[in-house]
């Protein structure tokens, strides 16, 4: 693999999901979220998304309740450290790559996009 | 337009005719008359140019990677010190690509403190992936601040133009101004290949991976290795790209020759002295004053020290017999890197091509390559005499030179 053709002969990280790769496979610790206590989804309106804000990845998204992309997320924890409610916990990624059957989603629910 | 200035206003008066956009310099001995020079223009309109008045040399060439990034021409200029103080960004303004162009007033480098003129600062620098060129006289120096751009801009990898602290940057000599029109001619405004535009976001130069990745428009980019084997590629595509320019010039302003190196009376020479920047004008008298007593002798100038001109040097000095590099720096431990250069030169493909092992001591003539000796002067401005030059060579000619420290001048 690797090609002369490639427009660039500098790095270029481009605008997108990913353009450095799956970076969520440097995650040491995934941030987990609990709709129970998050601000957005309890009051199911457009609320706080702290989170989402402060995500350096921006693999949080802006909906009710949130999402994190785990394909990208570096787990680096400054969403878990930013919430107010506490809502967001890190937990141990090989503990949860055990037992979650399901690692991209952490809503039941499903997304809901803002308006 | 004929002008007697020193070589710190020749350079300044290259850098306007190239219509550099972006200045950012932080003033340090000897270069500091160049940029208050440059600051000058800009103050009184001369020259349409931002200049950044930055708090350290770090400082200046992040803001000349940040200018070039957006597709400016930029400007810096410094000296030892400083240049060791953005030594960083030195090694980052040529993986980035930005085709900068940086004066290098060259003096010594601390400790002790010495602000006289050597090589060491510039040559401590050889490895960043810059391309470096070195100056004789205040023509040179303004005619090398225009090639550089045009070299910098044809290859998008920044230059250093190289000329000695004091003999030439505060010295007063003649040169010719190039002409507003025909420089226009000559190096046309920077178009970069690619430059920041908002409407388009991308971050440059963030980790990138060892190997190979698809991007997010599903390319094959490049990863690390493949970025800095691009730079080496076209460091060495270099060599012809810089004689190109130097015709070019030519054809314009109907002066220049070899952009590499640079003979005097070496055609039939046993032996030849090479050496970088004002000094190798200095040796020109030695060897008239040396071709009088007989000797067979010439002078190589090392006009573009980086990217090396390894088979224009070897094929210059192969038929001599012998080789003296005389070094105003040196790779502290072994010897001069010049001279370490040149050896090598010599050692590679062109040596195994002559059928015979290479660096025989006395091979020359029989076929092998000359000897070569390393030898060390003017460092930290040590006075160099032409007398002194000129018993040192007789003496290493006649071969009664001792195997002693090869210092030229030393007293102890």
């Amino acid at each position: 693999m690797g090609t002369r053709d490639y427009r660039f002969k500098t790095s270029h990280s481009l605008s997108g999901p990913g353009d450095g790769g799956k970076t969520g496979s440097w995650r040491v610790q995934r941030p987990v979220l609990d709709v129970e206590r998050c601000t957005p989804a309890k009051r199911g309106s457009e609320a706080c998304f702290i989170c989402w804000l402060y995500c350096p990845d921006c693999v949080i998204t802006r909906t009710i309740p949130p999402t994190i992309d785990y394909e990208y997320c570096k787990g680096c924890g400054i969403c878990a450290e930013e919430c107010p409610t506490k809502a967001i916990t890190m937990i141990d990624e090989a503990d949860a790559v055990a037992t979650d059957e399901d690692p991209a989603a952490c809503s039941t629910e499903g997304p809901r996009p803002c308006t | 337009m004929h002008m007697i200035e020193n070589g710190n206003v020749a350079a300044a008066l290259g850098v306007k005719l190239a219509g550099a956009q972006v200045i950012a310099a932080y003033p340090i001995t000897p270069q500091t008359p160049l940029t208050e020079k440059l600051s000058e223009f800009i103050e009184a309109g001369e020259m349409k140019a931002q200049y950044v008045p930055v708090e350290s040399e770090h400082s200046a060439l992040a803001a000349c990677i940040a200018a070039s990034s957006t597709g400016a021409r930029a400007f810096t200029a410094t000296s030892a010190n400083g240049l060791l103080y953005m030594h960083e960004q030195v090694h980052w303004a040529a993986g980035a690509r930005l085709p900068i162009v940086m004066c290098v007033v060259n003096r010594a480098v601390g400790a002790p403190w010495n602000i006289w003129n050597d090589h060491q600062d510039s040559i401590s620098q050889r490895d960043t992936g810059w391309i470096q060129m070195y100056c004789c006289d205040h023509q040179q120096i303004i005619d090398s601040v225009l090639k550089a751009f045009a070299i910098a801009e044809a290859v998008s990898i920044p230059v250093m133009v190289c000329y000695d602290g004091y003999l030439l940057s505060h010295t007063y000599m003649p040169f010719e101004v190039p002409d507003e029109d025909k420089v226009a001619r000559f190096l046309p405004p920077f178009k970069p290949s690619y430059a920041l535009d908002p409407e388009n976001p991308a971050s440059l130069n963030t980790v990138t991976l060892p190997d190979v990745r698809m991007d997010v428009a599903g390319e094959i980019a490049h990863g690390y290795m493949e970025i800095r084997y691009l730079l080496q590629e076209d460091l060495r595509a270099t060599l012809t790209v810089a004689q190109q320019v130097e015709n070019r010039f030519a054809e314009v302003f109907g002066r220049g020759g070899d952009a590499l190196i640079e003979p005097y009376r070496c055609d039939d020479a046993e032996y030849i002295v090479v050496g970088l920047g004002s000094l190798t004008y200095q040796l020109h008298d030695v060897v008239d004053t040396l071709r009088g007593e007989g000797q067979k002798i010439g002078v190589l100038g090392v006009r573009l020290y980086r990217p090396f001109p390894d088979e224009a040097i070897a094929a210059a000095v192969r038929p001599a017999r012998g080789v003296f590099v005389i070094e105003k720096a040196l790779s502290y431990g072994y010897e001069g890197a010049l001279c370490s250069d040149l050896k090598a030169a010599l050692y590679g493909r062109g040596a195994a091509a002559a059928g015979g092992a290479a660096a025989v001591e006395g091979g020359g003539s029989a076929g092998g390559a000359p000897f070569v000796r390393g030898l060390v002067a003017g460092i930290g401005g040590r006075d160099i005499r032409t007398a002194d030059l000129t018993d040192t060579l007789r003496a290493a000619i006649a071969g009664t030179l001792e195997d002693g420290p090869g210092w030229i001048g030393i007293k102890l």
